[in-house]
């Protein structure tokens, strides 16, 4: 069965923290025209509040004259994609960086586990990334049915 | 949308912050310098922080638990979470903080 697209929605706001919880409900909002679990939602609010805050520390580096971008798509089989994006500074090494507890910001007690939520909460997590361009981070969550 | 309060209660040598909301990198900012003032205040040996309360916890929180527990630790004293509900669970046993800070489930006492 070839999955089709039911519904899509484009959005971006400024790389302010005060934002991240905006991101979160918004898609999480948007994907409950799928009529997910309460802890489906949960991992979702969870993996893009760990993507948009990514964007917004470590793409802008915290100025807040960013742009962060979401794209969320619904489809026919269930499944959702969300891409969250950044033009910001880029990640120099990205396997590097999706290890678990590894942080370029100690001080920060951030703690360094935003992919591994990003990989665990998602059943699919694509990062591209080039140095001066920014950062794209794709998720896909299949929900059950 | 994403307040997050805490309510301390310092008794027979115990803090406990009860924490009540939803804890990200943006409102962990504020409430991160007022616990520590409060352990450092009470120079509590003995603290809880209990997440019954928290409706929404990502990474941050974790950086929030890990940078409390050993700021006490450092103290010679100990650090305990309480009550975190079940998607506050898998995210600190998927960072195994599960496995270095105890976790402990107590509803009806140290409730402020």
């Amino acid at each position: 069965m070839k999955k089709k697209l039911v519904n899509q929605t484009d959005f971006s706001f400024l790389a302010r923290s005060v934002n991240e919880s905006f991101a979160r409900y918004a898609v999480a909002s948007f994907c409950t025209q799928l009529d997910p679990t309460l802890d489906e939602l949960s991992d979702l609010r969870t993996a893009v509040s760990e993507a948009v805050t990514n964007a917004i520390i470590h793409g802008y580096r915290g100025q807040s004259h960013g742009t962060v971008y979401i794209t969320v798509k619904l489809f026919s089989d269930r499944s959702i994609i969300i891409r969250i994006r950044d033009k910001g500074c880029g990640i120099p090494d990205i396997r590097r960086a999706m290890t678990p507890l590894f942080t370029t910001d100690p001080d920060g007690e951030r703690g360094g586990m935003g992919f591994s939520i990003m990989e665990s909460f998602t059943d699919d997590l694509t990062v591209r990334s080039f140095i001066g361009k920014g950062t794209t981070v794709i998720m896909e969550k299949r929900l059950s049915n | 949308m994403n307040v997050l309060t805490a309510i301390y209660n310092y008794s027979d040598g115990i803090l406990t912050v009860k924490l009540n909301g939803e804890i990200d990198h943006h409102s962990v900012r504020d409430i991160r310098v007022e616990i520590d003032r409060q352990i450092c205040f009470y120079r509590a040996r003995e603290v809880l922080l209990d997440l019954e309360a928290v409706s929404f916890m990502d990474s941050s929180g974790l950086g929030l638990i890990l940078g409390r527990y050993t700021r006490v630790k450092e103290n010679g004293g100990t650090l305990k979470v309480q009550n975190p509900g079940a998607a506050a669970q898998r995210v600190l046993r998927l960072a195994g903080t599960d496995k270095i800070i105890p976790v402990v489930f107590n509803r009806d006492e140290h409730n402020s």
